[in-house]
Parts: structure tokens; sequence; C-alpha cells
């Protein structure tokens, strides 16, 4: 039995997903009888020193690190901002980053304001996308430089799931000396990862999305990486991140970075699986719909599909008559007046960014839950077609 | 999730009037799919210029459907002559209220019937001769100029929530900033010709509360079934109690302050606070 609310059809765990109840269970005693500070002398706080331990390993386990290489933070925002303001600290006479024009806001609005919080003038370089959200490498190797601090690309995109081919961008800026950073808050436990084969210096998870609770992350740093923490405070995390430990959380984390080693499988085989009889079944029962996003090199539970001539947020407003959950990169979701940036980057056009509807599974999701959603979403996309000045019957 | 009326939800999940009227006389399309909106409006207008029947198709989110559907069942019935008095406002208080993010919606459904009345008369409507400002949006300076003088606009972040302008690349930012400060220095500059007077009584401010809350703030309470009295004024501070559906509505504060203080600010005076009876 899941967590998560029966009643309710979930398909937005790219946004959030539920705590499994192995990871409550495991948090339960932190919360309750063991509140003990981990810096504490004494056995009582020394013994939730341990719990951490147990959990930094799992996490590392998870990713193939070393638990020396992992420090906890608060989420998965303060571990991008924390391994792009450390590089540029690091290497003071770099003053280049390079990086994407589909990041989350965590990397993107950084990358904005990196002037305004560090008082100095950087040059960012936004790699393309083509209409598929694939980055060319030809590009991203003519924007390295010998001012460059450091290259922060997303593995995996949270609005499409595309993957990037993050082993050979880590590769090419390790052979330029570059430091590298990964996003990696939608690819770990979804997708397998092993650091100890790879080049990247920095990589961020992010809790809750992983079926651990929110309020928790990680920044994991290669052994021998220069660094600057973010938070200056105690000594907790090795100096590299001050204040408290959020413990219960943190224990939480490990829990689900154990399940989720163990349900990698199941992610690839059977969400993957549901995740196609969605997509397919939407594509095949409505007209002018379409997939944004590569269609292989792309995580096992994300669908982004766009209808045509209809608005996203009407969509999703329909959707929750019948209490189906998703997101949309349509501008009216977003309090902004142009659809997401991801989309338009991809060069989605404009009869089809605006309905854009992206569906993002769990190894919670079940067959009957898709079955339902591919014999609502028909009547709600037609529904709303009838009311669109656009649409002249179908038009494929 | 945005927060919207019972009265924007139910015309956005219920919309009345759908479909484009068969024998039409006029007819109104503004927005684009680029803009993320659009509404076509059919108006069939009879030989006593009254407007017989309305119809809309409209891409767009919940408050451009819901505002949509507001606006014809506004119409029906109604002379030409009235209908064309109708304004965004009107639209927004049918609703119970719009988010001031989606403003825009409900001055696309002015667009749309003043479109369709000037199709009706064989006319042009002068925005589409303005200059563009807002290149993402197509929006006009004369739309601009308007909608800060009819809305009482006071920043570049509210001339995007009521015209979209300014809301993509926000590279027209600083034209919008010149075109605000032109009409309003302008508007104050007519508001001194005008020489109203500067202060008020207590006795003239109460009559004035009374007559804009009867003229101008009741109305659209009432369709809701709702209503409002003032129960005091104390310098600038407004004692004001809801009374029917407004009273127990989980939104009778955003009632009062973005709707009564503002419409109280606007007509009676800029410096008032309006407060709900304890």
């Amino acid at each position: 039995m899941s967590q998560k609310n029966e009643e309710v059809v979930y398909l937005d765990n790219n946004a959030t997903t539920c705590v499994a109840p192995e990871v409550v269970e495991a948090m339960m005693p932190y919360l309750t009888q063991f509140y003990g500070n981990p810096s504490s002398m004494y056995n009582f706080g020394g013994q939730v020193g341990e719990s951490l331990k147990i959990a930094r390993k799992q996490v590392a386990d998870l990713i193939g690190a070393d638990p020396e290489e992992i420090t906890f933070t608060s989420c998965g925002t303060e571990s991008d901002s924390t391994a792009i303001l450390s590089a540029l600290q690091s290497f003071p006479e770099k003053r280049h980053i390079v990086t994407t024009r589909v990041e989350h806001p965590a990397v993107k609005n950084l990358c904005d304001t990196v002037d305004t919080l560090t008082g100095h003038k950087h040059r960012i370089t936004r790699l393309k996308v083509d209409a598929e959200g694939m980055l060319d490498l030809d590009e991203y190797k003519a924007a390295l430089g010998d001012d460059t601090a450091i290259v922060s690309v997303m593995w995996a995109n949270n609005e499409t799931g595309v993957i990037f081919p993050i082993e050979e961008m880590a590769r090419i800026a390790k052979e330029r000396g570059i430091l590298f950073h990964t996003d990696a808050v939608q690819a770990v436990g979804k997708v397998p990862i092993n650091l100890k084969e790879l080049e990247v210096d920095f990589l961020s998870i992010s809790g809750h999305k992983l079926h651990a609770p929110k309020g928790v992350g990680v920044l994991y740093v290669k052994r021998g990486t220069p660094y600057t923490p973010f938070l200056a405070g105690g000594h907790q995390e090795h100096g590299r991140r001050g204040g408290t430990e959020n413990v219960a959380s943190i224990v939480g984390l490990g829990k689900a970075c154990e399940l989720a080693a163990a349900k990698m499988e199941e992610e690839n085989t059977r969400v993957k699986a549901l995740r196609d009889k969605l997509e397919q079944g939407l594509l095949a029962s409505i007209p002018n719909s379409m997939l944004n996003g590569h269609k292989t090199e792309r995580l096992p539970n994300t669908a982004n599909v766009s209808f045509e001539y209809v608005e996203g947020e009407a969509i999703l407003l329909h959707m929750n008559r019948y209490k189906i959950c998703a997101s949309s990169g349509s501008a009216c979701t977003s309090g902004s007046l142009e659809p997401s940036h991801v989309l338009r980057a991809m060069g989605v056009p404009f009869t089809a960014a605006h309905g854009s509807i992206r569906f993002s599974l769990s190894v919670y999701n079940t067959e009957a839950e898709v079955d339902f959603v591919l014999e609502k979403m028909p009547e709600i996309i037609e529904s709303l077609r009838k009311m669109s000045p656009f649409w002249k019957g179908d038009q494929t | 999730m945005w927060e919207y009326t019972d009265k924007v939800q139910e015309h956005f999940l219920n919309p009345r009037n759908v479909g484009e009227v068969d024998d039409a006389n006029g007819t109104g399309d503004v927005g684009s799919l680029a803009c993320g909106d659009a509404l076509k409006l059919t108006i069939k207008v009879d030989e006593n210029d009254v407007i017989t029947d309305a119809k809309f198709k409209t891409f767009g989110c919940a408050s451009a459907i819901a505002s949509s559907s507001a606006l014809t069942e506004m119409i029906k019935g109604m002379p030409v002559s009235e209908a064309e008095k109708i304004t965004n406002e009107d639209i927004a208080d049918f609703l119970g209220g719009l988010p001031k993010e989606k403003m825009h919606c409900s001055v696309m459904g002015r667009e749309a019937l003043e479109a369709a009345i000037a199709d009706f008369r064989g006319m042009v409507l002068p925005m589409a001769e303005g200059e563009i400002v807002c290149e993402c949006f197509g929006v006009t300076d004369i739309e601009v100029r308007r909608a800060i003088q009819e809305s009482n606009l006071r920043s570049v972040e509210e001339i995007t929530n009521f015209t979209k302008a300014g809301g993509g690349c926000g590279k027209c930012e600083d034209k919008l900033r010149a075109i605000l400060e032109e009409t309003v220095v302008g508007a104050k500059q007519v508001k001194l010709e005008d020489a109203a007077p500067k202060r008020m009584t207590t006795l003239q401010k109460i009559k004035k509360i009374e007559e804009v809350l009867e003229r101008e703030v009741r109305p659209g309470l009432r369709k809701d079934g709702g209503d409002i009295e003032l129960i005091d004024v104390d310098g600038d501070f407004v004692i004001v109690s809801l009374r029917g559906a407004c009273k127990s509505c989980h939104k009778s504060q955003t009632t009062i302050k973005e709707y009564v203080e503002v419409k109280l600010r606007e007509l009676v005076l800029d410096t008032l606070i309006v407060e709900e009876a304890n």
C-alpha cells in the first residue's frame, strides 16, 4: 500500500512524490524518540549521528559515490546554488558559465542573477536544444573556454524527461580542466548512476523527487574538488554545510535511496510500460496531439504531450474534476504570460506549446489509473476544442 | 493554483452560449494562438438595435473562457447603445472578480465586444491603428493608454496584468513606463483643471462613500446574492459590513480590499482604508 491519496490519480511525480511508507516508518523514531543533536558528545545524540552515517552510505550507494562525498542540504536548489557559487569562488579569475536553455529555474535563475549575487560580471553561455530537446555536443565543445569556471547541465529535463549525455559532457569538461555540475534531481532513482566512473564534480539530489520528504537534498562533491560552503556556520557535514542536520528527513532520504535502488528495475520496466501505454493511447485516441521530447533518450516515467488548439490550464482544471493530477507548460499555470521556456527552446509551435501536459508516473501508479486517464482525456480535449476558435475538426 | 471565484469556475466548467451565431451580423475576433488566448464573438442585432443572440469561441485558460461566457450572458437582450458601455471591470465584476494577473482576460472580452459592434456598424476599430509597443503580444500604444486610464493603472506590472504588454521578452518595459508616465501626468493635469475639491468634510465624505457604494459596489455584490453596509467613517478608515452571500464567502477580504477599497479610492479619496466591522 502506498501513502498516496487513493482517490487521486497522481501523475505529477516530477513535481513531487508521495513519501514511501517505508520511509515514514524509518523516520518516525527520529521525530519522536531519538531527538538528540547528532553533534552532541553523549550517547543520546551520538546514536543519532550514527543514523546519519547509515543514510549517507545509502545515498552514496545509489549513485556510486563514497559516503564522504555526500553533503546533506535542504533541497536541490540549495545544492545547485552551492555547486555553482562554490566553483566561481574557487576560480575567481574565471567568469564564464556554460549551461543550457532548458535548465530548471534553480539553475536558470541563479545564472540570471549571478552578477548581482557575486558582485562580478559573468559571461553565461546557454546551449541550444533541438526539436527533440537534445543538445549539440559540437556547440558544447565550442562553448568551453579558458575562462570557463563551471559547466552546469541537468541530467534529465524535468518537463520532457529528455536525458543529456552527461558522461561524455563531463569527460569533455575534465579534459579542459573545467568543473562539471549536474542537476540530477529528476534522474536519481530512475536511471542508473555510477559516479565512480564519471568525471562529474558536483551532483544535486532532491529528496521529495524520490519518495523522501520535502526539505532535504544532497550535494555530491567529488573527492578533491575545490569547495567553498554556501552556508557558513558550525562544523556540521565536515564543515561543508553549517546548520544542525534535518535528521529525520535525512534518515528518510537514505531509506528512499535504498528503495529506489531496489525498484530501479521496476521503474525501467513496469513504470516505463505504463508510461508508454499512456503516451501511445493519448496519441492514438486524440487527433492533433504530439509528444514533446526525444522518443527514447528519456526518463522512463515522463511523457510530455501537447494537444493542439487548447490551453493547458483549461485542460488541467477539467482533469481536476476527475482528480487527475498533472502539470502543464502553458503560460497560464505559471503566472507568466509565455509558455514553458523548455518547449520554446525546443521550437514547439505555439499551437502545441500552450496545450502541453506533463504526465509523470511513479512506482505507485497502476494500470487501472492509466486506463482511467485514457478514458477521460479524449472527452476533455474534445469539449475544449469545441470551444476553440482555431479548431476546425480533425486537422491531421 | 489560481484562486477563482465560484462563479468563474461555474462559467468555466459550464460555459453558456458556446459556438457561433448562424446569422450573425457582427463578429469580433481578438487575440491569437501566439498570445495564448483568443476570442471570437458573434452577435445578432435586430432592427431595434438590440442584441438578440451572442455566442463565443475561446482558446484560453479558465478565466478567458469564463469571461467570454459572462460577456455573452451580459449582452444578450441588451441594446447596442448599452452594450458598448460595458467595460472589462464590468465583466470581472459579473464573475465576482478575477485574479489580478488574469484581468487581461476580461479586457479581451471587452475588446471582442467592441470589435463585434464595430463590425456590425461597418466601422474600423481605432485600436488597430495604434503603434505596436509590445511585439510579443501585438499590443498597441492606444490599448495601453486606454487600459491605464480606464483601470487606473499605476505600474508596468499592472499594465501587463491588464493588456499582456511586457509579459514576453520584456524589451518594451521602458516604452510602457514612458506611456504610463505620459498618461498619468496627463490625467493629473486634467484633474487639476477640473478643480475638484481637495478636502472633504466628514459629512461630504460619508455622502460620497454612500453614493459610490450604491452606484458602483452594491449592484455587483447583489448579483452574487450579497450586499454591503457602511457602518462608520473615522478619518480615512471606512468600516463596512458585508451581507448575505458575501458575508460567508471565504474571499470576503479580497472583496473588501481589491474591490470595495479600490473603488472608493478611485472615486472618493485615494487615501481611504476599508475594513470589515468585527
